[in-house]
């Protein structure tokens, strides 16, 4: 177990190295100028800026000062915002962005789990055909529009109800989290119960379940440790790409609901070709996801003691 | 069997009598199925599945032969008919051509009789022209005009310009105008620029009208027609309305699906195929091999797919007057194969070691033999389902990127930029975004109840349920 | 599908009562995840929540910011939001008032000289921390401004400063600069050339004061921060969470306090989206929002008092005069004037009222001799004529020996207008003409790194002013501008920008301005297309609020709240 976590890092390690050398790679070919301003600049101004950021220097050594500067966990200075560091930036940004990534798990991981056993329970009936219309609706709609949509309807029912029930947009309460979170893991949440419902249903006609009635044991104890634990599984292992969609994902939902997450500043940073941006986040968010999927794996180690961890 | 025993006894004359026992055993059993017609059959059963493959076809005949049959050019503009809600009214009224206003001349009839707030000329959706007696002690006006009757205290609606001096009586509105009502209100400023009590409106009737040079290039009437201003003619029909520009939004939705399928359909097929080549080399080589494209394989699915999406899309650049959509399918297979490439390497492996292929193997099957017999067959459920998830959401990212503004370049319509553009429109025009919405969902809805459908009737384990 | 094991309704029942136990603990189990996320993001929040967009008890305002001050370093400041920011939160030597008229900022009175320029600065401007405003501040921001370490891309708005362009080229060591502090009170500045528009220059924010004992111990992080920054306007920073909250209270400190009538102007949302704003609007969230055509019939439906204002700005379609270009060619460009209007751009595309179909390069509102300078030099008038510019166009083709044209290259930003525009250019020009255009839509940077390079045949570009006078206009097309991406080059035309660089005298220079309009009109140098408006809804309690073209726009040091 130690061992097998062990060697997943040492691999997680070389992994967000390849991440930072595509990132690095990506970021040389893209076309244009992070120096260039709406009012341009002389010759002598851009020199300046070229010194300032390193750009005056061959590719390589630029890779090889990029790549000691990341083992000292130092991402540079951001092109556009001058004086403040990329590292304050993932800093201050990140955990807005995981709060919502979190929450939105919970929510899709959750509501997938519970729809989808209840619409395999209810198969063919009412239940199951309200829940699985709505899943499709779920994943059939775009993100933004259901964004879109529902700070439209917040705005009307605040409208109607004459209070402010929730909040629009912005951050800070957990009544600002409750919609942009659902909105994001609502996607998330109809793959999964679609996941849940058929892993149920095969779950269902199983030899264990149909052992464990024909041996009398209670319905309920059939359900919690024989059906729902064993259908599951698959959920959990799709989580971890999951968790990627959503962390990363995410940047609509902070537009439109004004969040000061860090999908936004990664947009707005490739917008304004802000390498030094632009590289520290996705860096960054290839070290998480590669831990996640990490953690994930050691999960599902756990939960499915079939499954030995070498 | 049969051919084994031949083999191995020597002959007899009874060997060559009729076996009349087997003859009927045969003509019991069913008709030899091989497993596609038997997975056609399953999937015929399925009504959903069956549904979601016409819908399937019928998008790629609306896609491909859509614009034959509606040869419209999606990128014609029509500014007579800016945002255009399906099946309002089209008829319009022939006019001149524009001319400027110095803001002197009148139409005879009207301007001298009245006083007030009134028309110099008939109002049409060229231009609305206002004429107003000097107000005592104005130094100027602000001109508003608004869609619905105000009462008294209400907001006088849209504020269209001033006027510097009090001098300056007239006012020429030619500010986005559509054949309906609309209520003009002029209201006094003093010397400071604030305005006064002092106000004046009036109700405009504005009529659609459309030059006879203009409708002879549209074709609304023929080359030859003679007709005077004042004929009416009917203006070129939009089933689905039009976009922000007066694009037909028919057209648009047929070229948009050219885009958008063709990113759905083509970055999945390309990364799948790589995916299951890459994977399946992988679990037959074994070993090493395997262990070192796994792990460059572990590298891929780990960058962040959106992040990188984005990212390759800037660095590919897209050329003057290119739509962008190859670098879109490039990125999208470079960064969605892995995932394939894993589920195909497990399920060989998998399958390697399942209790049939040994079986075959000792009855002395080729490997060419097991790959197209029983590989590809049991590990096409599994390809079917990625496919199945491919499909939309490689649509679905395509909306995204135009979301955020990186999509396809204009003029190019897709239904991710037709949503991302009737967004900011949903109150007022509707339509503008639940058309390519409604398209982009049954899309991605068909493709999964058609996945679905598919993996029932492929899967080999669901055979024994029936 | 069939029915493997009959469904047994004791069964479904008993199991969908564990369900529902299951489910109303995960209720219980977000709710406390909810609590516990609250407290760890109260670290970075931005909001209280039930904060009204007024709020007359505590004379604060609140308000959305669409993009956040990338840093609010005066000498480093470029983008439209950190000048308005900055406009609330320092005074330069002078300043405009509400009327947009200059009036005296921490200087009480000045001269201009042709040589030189003296400022003398009031007893009573003080810092927010109480210290008084020297003119040796001015001297540090405007050395730092031209230090080649600090790399300021508007330092060349110093130039017109003694020696300013060599230290910033690093030929001259910083305190070789012509300004100088003759004592606390007194600042001189040598000018290395006639400036008649020097008082207007250094209302701008780049010529902002910047105290040196505070700006060294903050050890290059000036301007990062609420804290790393010290204030002599009528706001003080007081909260900065970046990408979520700014927050400016009144400056007791402020010489002139009593003019500020509110105490808290509060920015707790950033956010571009437009649609976002008009909801935050309509929530009452905030007292201000801009808006867009699509949102202009539910605003009209909400019965909001709408207001209009011409920001400045002026936007254009400039050439590539590039050899090699076709656009080089005098008679493609003519052709492309009369066959396009910029009326019909205006009224059918952009459908923004206060947007206005660009006559001149020359924005209606800037002043010249007495008036307008547009009312004193009647741009010359181009009107559509179809026939004309197709002969101009077939003389085009003889000139360049082509029968057919190449398709064009149309360079475009990726900002939603942009994009209507460039696809109403193409359909147009393609109608009218039958040139075809390639749109090349860019992202903002790759943008300007092709305008630069000169990868383009046309291309939408816009300029906005940063000073009150028409020069800011004028040197645009001149031959040595690096902002002249098109590379145009003509000496006429170069002549005229030098006369209204170096001369003092109104008419000389108001004169040459109409020469530089009536050659980029009649030469079709560029295209124009309009002058940018705004459109905007404001709570109706809120009063005074000022608008203008040059200066911190929008403008809250003003506003008062009326209630009732």
């Amino acid at each position: 177990m130690w061992r097998y976590t062990l060697r997943r890092l040492i691999q997680g390690v070389i992994t967000v190295w390849f991440i930072a050398t595509a990132t690095f790679i990506a970021m040389h070919n893209v076309p244009g100028d992070p120096l260039s301003s709406d009012k341009a600049v002389s010759e002598e101004i851009r020199a300046n800026l070229e010194a300032k950021y390193g750009l005056d220097r061959p590719v390589t050594q630029q890779y090889l000062i990029y790549v000691k500067n990341l083992l000292r966990g130092d991402f540079g200075i951001s092109f556009t915002q001058k004086n403040r560091e990329v590292n304050d930036i993932i800093r201050e940004h990140f955990p807005v962005s995981a709060t919502l990534g979190i929450l939105a798990i919970v929510f899709a991981g959750l509501g997938g789990v519970l729809w989808g056993a209840l619409t395999a329970l209810y198969r063919n009936r009412l239940p199951d055909i309200v829940i699985m219309f709505l899943v499709i609706l779920g994943i059939s709609v775009p993100s933004f529009v259901f964004a879109a949509l529902g700070q439209l309807a917040l705005v009307n029912l605040n409208d109607l109800l004459g209070i402010s029930l929730l909040p629009v947009a912005g951050w800070g309460t957990v009544w600002h989290m409750l919609v942009p979170s659902l909105v994001l893991g609502l996607g998330t949440m109809a793959y999964l119960t679609r996941l849940m419902r058929s892993s149920m249903l095969e779950i269902i006609s199983s030899d264990f379940v149909r052992t464990a009635r024909a041996k009398g044991l209670p319905a309920t104890q059939i359900f919690t440790r024989h059906q729902l634990r064993n259908a599951i599984l698959p959920v959990v292992t799709v989580l971890g790409p999951s968790i990627a969609a959503i962390t990363t994902g995410g940047f609509v939902v902070e537009m439109v609901f004004a969040i000061p997450g860090l999908g936004r500043y990664f947009v707005q940073a490739v917008q304004q070709l802000d390498y030094t941006v632009i590289m520290g986040t996705t860096v960054f968010y290839g070290a998480f996801l590669v831990f996640m999927v990490i953690v994930v794996d050691l999960l599902y180690g756990w939960i499915d003691p079939r499954v030995r961890l070498e | 069997m049969a051919e084994a025993s031949q083999n191995d006894s020597p002959l007899s004359p009874d060997a060559f009598d009729l076996l009349h026992v087997e003859r009927r055993v045969q003509s019991l059993s069913r008709p030899s199925l091989s497993y596609w017609q038997d997975a056609w059959i399953r999937l015929r059963a399925n009504r959903r599945a069956l549904i979601s493959l016409y819908i399937v076809l019928g998008l790629l005949v609306f896609t491909l032969f859509g614009p034959l049959l509606w040869p419209v050019d999606p990128s014609a503009q029509d500014l007579d008919q800016i945002s255009r809600p399906p099946g309002a009214s089209r008829a319009a009224v022939i006019v001149d051509p524009y001319q400027p206003w110095d803001g002197k001349s009148f139409s005879p009839m009207q301007a001298p009789v009245q006083t007030g707030l009134r028309l110099a000329e008939p109002a049409n959706a060229q231009a609305v022209r206002l004429l107003w007696d000097p107000m005592p002690g104005a130094a100027g006006y602000r001109i508003y005009r608004n869609i619905f009757p105000m009462n008294p205290g209400d907001a006088l609606g849209l504020p269209l310009a001033e006027t510097l001096t009090g001098a300056d009586t007239t006012f020429e509105d030619r500010m986005d105008l559509r054949p309906r009502r609309y209520y003009y209100t002029i209201v006094a400023l003093d010397g400071l620029g604030e305005e006064t009590k002092a106000m004046e409106m009036l109700p405009v009737e504005v009529t659609r009208v459309i030059t006879l040079e203009e409708a002879k290039e549209r074709g609304l009437v023929g080359a030859d027609a003679q007709l005077v201003p004042g004929n009416a003619v009917q203006l070129a029909l939009h089933p689905l309305g039009t976009d922000y520009l007066g694009r037909d939004m028919l057209a648009r939705l047929m070229y948009g699906a050219r885009v958008s399928l063709f990113i759905g359909i083509c970055a999945p097929f390309l990364f799948v195929l790589f995916g299951v080549v890459y994977g399946s080399a992988s679990g037959f080589l074994g070993g090493r091999w395997d262990h070192l494209f796994m792990r460059f394989a572990d590298f891929v699915i780990a960058l962040p797919f959106l992040l990188f999406m984005i990212l390759f899309k800037i660095a590919f650049g897209i050329g003057p007057g290119e739509s962008g959509i190859m670098p879109m399918v490039v990125a999208m297979v470079m960064l969605s194969w892995p995932a394939t490439a894993r589920l195909v390497r497990g399920q060989i492996l998998q399958i390697r070691e399942e209790g049939y292929i040994s079986a075959s193997r000792l009855l002395g099957a080729r490997t060419g033999y097991l790959v197209l017999r029983h590989m590809i067959p049991n590990t096409m459920g599994v390809i079917l389902v990625t496919v199945t998830f491919a499909v939309p959401s490689a649509i679905f990212t395509e909306a995204f990127l135009s979301f955020i503004g990186m999509g396809v370049a204009p003029p190019t319509p897709s239904w991710g930029s037709m949503c991302n553009e009737g967004i900011k429109t949903m109150l007022t025009y509707p339509h503008e975004l639940i058309f390519p919405a409604v398209f982009i969902s049954i899309t991605v809805l068909a493709f999964n109840l058609l996945g679905d459908g598919l993996r029932d009737a492929l899967d080999a384990r669901m055979r024994s349920r029936e | 599908m069939s029915e493997v094991i009959p469904s047994n309704d004791n069964f479904t029942t008993s199991a969908g009562r564990q369900l529902l136990l299951f489910g109303l603990l995960a209720v219980a189990g977000i709710a406390l995840l909810m609590i516990a996320l609250s407290w760890a993001t109260s670290l970075t929040s931005s909001t209280s929540g039930a904060v009204e967009g007024i709020d007359p008890a505590t004379k604060t305002i609140t308000l959305v910011l669409a993009e956040e001050p990338p840093q609010l370093n005066s000498t480093l400041a470029t983008d439209q939001v950190s000048g308005m920011i900055l406009g609330h939160l320092m005074e330069g030597l002078l300043r405009y008032d509400e009327h947009s008229q200059l009036t005296p900022g921490v200087a009480e009175r000045w001269t201009i000289g042709e040589q030189e320029a003296t400022f003398w600065l009031r007893d009573d401007a003080r810092w927010s921390d109480g210290q008084a405003v020297t003119a040796h501040d001015f001297v540090f921001a405007w050395r730092t401004a031209l230090d080649q370490a600090n790399a300021s891309e508007y330092a060349f708005i110093l130039f017109p400063v003694k020696n300013a362009e060599a230290i910033n080229n690093g030929k001259l060591p910083v305190e070789a600069l012509g300004v100088t502090a003759l004592d606390d009170r007194t600042l001189r500045v040598s000018l290395e050339r006639p400036v008649a528009y020097f008082d207007k220059l250094v209302a701008f924010t780049t010529y902002f004061p910047i105290r040196e004992d505070f700006y060294t111990a903050t050890a290059g992080r000036y301007g990062a921060d609420a804290d790393t920054m010290i204030y002599n306007g009528p706001f003080a920073l007081t909260r900065w969470v970046h990408g979520a909250h700014v927050r400016m209270e009144k400056n007791p400190y402020y010489w002139n306090s009593e003019r500020v009538m509110i105490e808290v102007i509060d920015f707790p949302y950033v956010t571009t989206d437009p649609n976002a704003s008009l909801n935050l609007f309509k929530d009452q969230k905030i007292a201000y929002t801009g808006l867009i055509e699509e949102n202009l019939n539910e605003a009209l439906v909400q019965r909001w008092h709408l207001h209009r204002f011409i920001d400045g700005s002026i936007f254009f379609m400039e050439f590539n005069h590039r050899e090699g270009h076709p656009t080089a060619n005098y008679h493609l460009r003519k052709a492309m004037q009369l066959a396009l209007d910029p009326a019909e751009l205006v009224y059918k595309v952009v459908k923004l009222p206060g947007y206005l179909p660009a006559e001149s390069l020359f924005p209606i509102w800037l002043k010249g001799v007495e008036h307008n300078l547009r009312q004193e030099y009647p741009p010359p008038q181009v009107a559509l004529d179809l026939q004309a510019a197709q002969r101009h166009l077939a003389l085009a083709k003889e000139q360049l020996g082509v029968t057919e044209l190449q398709p064009l290259v149309l360079l475009s930003g990726d900002n939603p207008l942009s994009n209507k525009q460039s696809e109403y250019y193409q359909a147009t020009l393609k109608k009218r003409l039958g040139l075809d255009i390639r749109i090349d839509k860019q992202i903002f940077k790759q943008r300007l790194a092709k305008m630069t390079a000169g990868d383009f045949d046309m291309v939408l570009a816009g300029w906005g002013p940063d000073f009150d006078d028409p020069l800011t206009f004028g040197d645009l097309f001149a031959s040595w501008n690096l902002n002249n991406r098109g590379r145009y080059a003509n000496p006429e035309l170069d002549a005229q920008v030098r006369i209204a660089q170096n001369s003092m005298d109104p008419r000389t220079r108001m004169d040459a301005f109409g020469e530089i309009q009536r050659i980029l009109i009649e030469d079709a140098v560029v295209l124009m297309n309009y002058e940018r408006g705004v459109v905007y809804v404001t709570d109706p309690r809120l009063k005074g609020l000022v608008r203008r073209a040059v200066g911190p726009d929008p403008d809250f040091t003003h506003v008062h709240i009326q209630e009732g």
